[in-house]
């Protein structure tokens, strides 16, 4: 095990560096130089000469890319173009304010979509089986931005119209809000993601329960005489939850970064938002240092992932 | 034996929904077990005899459903439990063995958890109480250091241990019913006779039913007391199995019996006589006699579905001539095959194929920590200094379990992995080690066929096609003379020219394996490979691909190399039989002498532990200590010296053993102990009369 743990930490360490050299090369492409976008058309040629030594720009790119590789990794992530101020402690309370998002989207998600799995699986082609396919699927077919509206109408205008306590609409938590000032205002965001993650985790529960119950030990366990609860918990559930552990870990890189849309319907401020964000404003070290944020975060699960799998799965974890 | 059944069932239909039709797996079968009786359930692949033995459990998988009929577990009537009420039946009263062990272990669970389980599958027991009871049940079945093998997980153990533990878990709990669904057929024969001796004595311990399903009819000749023969979802026979082997009364029976060569037969003392045709698949069997489109017997009558006569008192058949079949005025044989293969050619000159200190290892990639501590790398040995010859026109037929390296070293000669020392000549040229660096005409001279040809050939290419490419690419042929040549070539392994069209996921097994061989024989090759090339077919088949083999081969005069783990199949089919052990060559031998001492020790209990299908037979199996070691970390010295039953001593740790000639037989021995002393201490192997010259 700790030679697969070795291994996976080694893969890891080099997709992070090539995902770097990736982002920096590409900053260095687009349009525009970057000092020209700093101080703006009216700049004189000797100003924009001392700009480019202050940010060392005179230099070869494989120095540029290694100091700046180096500083990222100190901390020092450098100043953003767009607001002067510095970039580190803006990310990580975007940062904080994804993860607080990421939990409460899990909490809600996870357990009712393995129950709907787990429950359509040991009911195949049965009425409570379409239910949830066709649920989810029709579900996850809708953009977030019209689901997130259709909540919003729902639990926030519609329980406020009918003199009810609602949730509010606008999502825009204070900086330095604890989670538990902030978590009704993560209540309606986290219920959009869960309804994309409802039919991805839901189906593939099914599959792995459906898969495991046609597999031989499955009927030993059956023909001990166990009741059918525990060959159920016991047996397939242990198995049959495997993949979706690991499609689980990997969506929490999705959850920490991706959720653009829900961030902008909600107006919560999140990675994804300070993302485009930085897009907008072309703001490139921000961008840079998001984006290596991001990254790390979807390595990481990714390594959660198959840390766990292995670890729940005797065949790896004592080879 | 007592009067009283344990298992009754009667008149059962089972059948399968399958396109807005019930088609029926088990029609109309009525079979009775009592206390202490061992009940063989015969039948080939597709017969119904899974579904009849899940059935009479209840347990049938979504789509399948009991039509009709009555079943009895003792004076409980099965049909009228509910299903809470069949889980206090199962593991209690009925116990089921599978034919999987890897697959019917939890791979997530320690199997001291798995066995507990069936010790106390409602949670009566104390937890302390299962688990001494657990580890006294591993005890029971030989499982090597109980403490430690009830923390291990199923990947951790061997298929035979695996076993071991299944059976101990359905003999946990006193079953008065153990169902075993062919519990030995995924295991190799030393490890089988270990396992049927061990039922054996576990069941006479008992006092079960035992219901014993296999398609192996040595394995009932040995351990049952009597026999049910199922063909096409029927039970055509029911017999006390020395009667069944000593007159069959239904032709099927009889056809089941000739299709199998038996230890001693020889090509040149016995003729396979196949059963013409197929099983028809489920739903598609005939009206009437299910048997009759591949009967040799079959008349009029025969299309009026036959009852179930009573013969005596204890036989039954479901054959319309039964009475003429037991007064013998019928022949219910198979029609003979055409010809009797003859010796094939002249086998003297130079050798076709020779290898000589032929070794194949794999290397194994040291972790990073394992090259910084300078430990020296490793490797599988698969194959290991192999001298080999096969002249020409002959066969060699090379035998050994699982894990022996003979795969590995066809592959080698083909080129298909690279051999790490010495050297391989065909034609006494040497042949270059990597497949791609051998010209066209190497590539024509030597010709593979495979285990399973349903993966070996081209899924999307018709068959024509697969037989073009040789001829077209190899033998040199133009478009249309490879036309020609490939109707000349379905007409020689028997299938009609219409064959060309079709893909190979419309044949059936044995059809495919016919035109895998003359896929091989279509550029006539001087050296073809067949690499177990019946195992994956139904026994009633493999008969005729075998005729086929040996037909093609005297027509042909090519050199064979015919690997099985089958010692009977090659004693049948070779003119000299080579036995591998671990990658090294222990015997070798030729057919008509495969029986006299002096043995190699591990041929001897290869020997000894093949089942035949002889009830007068009893034999004596000599068990092999241990398992097979771990090619990567080969025993020094004699690689057999870890399980050899006639270890002598230091010498056979130690030191490579001679290969000794003994002048009376022609056999080579790779083995320390003096001919001399094997010949005196070896009883010749007893085989079935009818095999003896």
């Amino acid at each position: 095990m700790s030679r697969f743990i070795l291994r996976r930490l080694g893969f890891l360490t080099l997709t992070v560096l090539l995902t770097s050299l990736l982002v920096f090369i590409v900053t260095q492409w687009l349009p525009g130089d970057v000092c020209r976008i700093i101080l703006g058309r009216e700049a004189g040629q000797g100003a924009i000469e001392n700009c480019r030594l202050e940010l060392g720009l005179d230099q070869s790119l494989p120095v540029q890319y290694l100091t700046w590789l180096g500083n990222f990794l100190t901390g020092d992530w450098g100043i953003s173009f767009s607001t002067g101020l510095p970039i580190y402690p803006i990310v990580m309370d975007r940062l904080r304010n994804s993860l607080m998002l990421t939990l409460v989207a899990l909490i809600i998600s996870v357990p009712l979509a393995v129950a709907l799995g787990v429950a359509a699986g040991l009911n195949e082609n049965k009425p409570i089986d379409s239910t949830v396919s066709v649920g989810s699927l029709s579900v996850v077919g809708l953009p977030e931005f019209v689901t997130g509206l259709v909540l919003i109408q729902v639990f926030s205008f519609g329980l406020r119209d009918l003199g009810l306590p609602y949730l509010p609409a606008n999502s825009s938590i204070p900086p330095q809000s604890t989670f538990l000032e902030a978590l009704p205002m993560l209540i309606l965001p986290a219920l959009t993601a869960m309804l994309v993650l409802l039919a991805y985790i839901s189906r593939l529960t099914r599959a792995g329960v459906l898969e495991e119950l046609k597999q031989p030990y499955v009927r030993t366990a059956d023909l001990k005489g166990l009741p059918r609860r525990n060959v159920i918990v016991k047996h397939v559930l242990r198995n049959a939850l495997l993949p979706t552990i690991t499609v689980i870990a990997i969506s929490i890189g999705w959850l920490i970064s991706g959720l653009v849309v829900i961030e902008n319907v909600f107006n919560y401020p999140g990675l994804g938002r300070l993302m485009i964000f930085a897009i907008d404003r072309r703001d490139l070290p921000l961008l840079q240092a998001v984006i290596m944020v991001t990254v790390l975060g979807f390595a990481l699960a990714n390594l959660a992932a198959d840390l766990l799998y292995g670890w729940l799965n005797p065949r790896i974890r004592l080879e | 034996m007592t009067n009283s059944s344990v298992l009754d069932i009667r008149d059962l239909t089972v059948a399968y929904h399958q396109d807005g039709q019930w088609l029926n797996a088990v029609h109309d079968v009525s079979l009775k077990i009592h206390a202490g009786e061992t009940y063989g359930l015969v039948g080939e692949s597709g017969s119904g005899k899974t579904t009849l033995v899940l059935a009479a459990m209840r347990y049938l998988g979504s789509g399948g459903s009991i039509r009709s009929g009555e079943i009895h577990l003792g004076d409980i009537d099965l049909m009228s439990l509910t299903e809470e009420e069949l889980r206090q039946v199962w593991g209690r009263k009925i116990a089921f063995v599978p034919q999987n062990p890897q697959s019917s272990l939890n791979p997530s669970l320690r199997v001291g958890e798995q066995l507990v389980e069936s010790i106390n599958p409602q949670g009566e027991l104390s937890p302390r109480e299962a688990e001494k009871q657990a580890l006294e049940w591993c005890a029971k079945v030989n499982l090597p250091d109980p403490e430690r093998m009830a923390e291990s997980y199923p990947h951790q153990i061997s298929g035979g241990m695996q076993q071991r533990l299944l059976i101990a878990m359905a003999l946990s709990t006193d079953p008065d019913l153990l169902i075993l669904d062919e519990p030995t057929t995924n295991l190799d024969v030393t490890t089988q006779v270990v396992i049927l001796d061990l039922l054996n004595d576990l069941i006479r311990e008992n006092e079960a039913g035992v219901l014993y399903v296999t398609h192996n009819l040595g394995v009932i000749a040995q351990i049952c007391d009597r026999v049910g023969v199922m063909y096409a979802s029927e039970v055509v026979e029911e017999a006390p199995t020395h009667n069944l082997f000593s007159q069959p009364l239904h032709p099927y029976t009889q056809g089941l019996i000739d299709s199998i060569p038996q230890l001693g037969d020889t090509r040149e003392s016995i003729q396979l006589r196949a059963i013409s045709g197929q099983i028809p698949s489920i739903g598609k069997s005939p009206s009437g006699c299910v048997f009759r489109d591949r009967c040799p017997v079959a008349i009029e009558i025969c299309s009026t579905r036959p009852p179930l006569y009573q013969v005596g008192e204890s036989r039954t058949s479901r054959c319309h001539r039964w009475e003429e079949i037991v007064n013998s005025e019928i022949d219910i044989h198979q029609p003979s095959p055409g010809r009797k293969p003859t010796q094939s050619g002249d086998q003297d000159g130079p050798l076709t194929l020779e290898t000589n200190d032929l070794s194949i290892h794999f290397p194994i990639r040291r972790s990073l920590n394992e090259v910084f501590s300078r430990q020296p790398s490793k490797s599988v040995k698969a194959v290991n200094q192999v001298d080999l010859g096969i002249s020409p026109a002959s066969t060699v037929g090379l035998v050994g379990e699982s894990g022996s390296g003979k795969t590995t070293l066809a592959r080698g000669i083909m080129g298909l992995e690279k051999k790490s020392d010495g050297s391989i000549e065909l034609l006494q040229i040497p042949l270059p080690e990597k497949l791609f660096q051998r010209d066209l005409e190497t590539l024509r001279l030597m010709q593979i066929v495979f285990q399973n040809p349903h993966e070996a050939l081209n899924p999307y290419l018709p068959i024509g096609e697969t037989l073009q490419r040789p001829l077209i690419r190899l033998a040199g042929l133009s478009n249309e003379e490879a036309d020609i040549k490939v109707r000349e070539l379905l007409e020689l392994v028997r299938l009609s020219a219409d064959y060309a069209g079709r893909l190979p996921s419309q044949l059936s097994g044995g059809e495919i394996q016919r035109v895998a061989l003359a896929r091989a024989f279509a550029a006539n090759p001087e050296l073809l490979i067949l690499d177990e090339p019946i195992s994956s077919l139904d026994v009633s088949v493999q008969a005729a691909i075998l005729n086929l083999v040996n037909e093609l081969q005297s027509d042909h005069h090519n050199s064979m190399l015919f690997i099985s783990h089958d010692l009977s199949i090659v004693g049948y089919l070779a003119d000299q039989i080579v036995v591998i052990y671990l990658g090294s060559l222990m015997e070798i031998t030729g057919p008509e002498v495969l029986f006299q001492p002096p043995h190699h020790p591990y041929t001897e209990a290869l020997l000894s532990a093949i089942p035949q299908a002889d009830p007068n037979i009893k034999s004596s199996p000599i068990h092999l200590a241990g398992e097979i070691p771990n090619p990567a970390d080969l025993p020094s010295g004699c690689p057999f010296h870890t399980r050899c039953p006639r270890y002598l001593g230091e010498i056979c740790a130690t030191t490579t053993p001679p290969w000794q000639v003994d002048q009376k037989t022609g056999k080579r021995i790779f083995c320390h102990i003096p001919l001399e002393e094997l010949v005196a201490n070896q009883i010749q192997i007893d085989i079935s009369s009818a095999a003896k010259p």
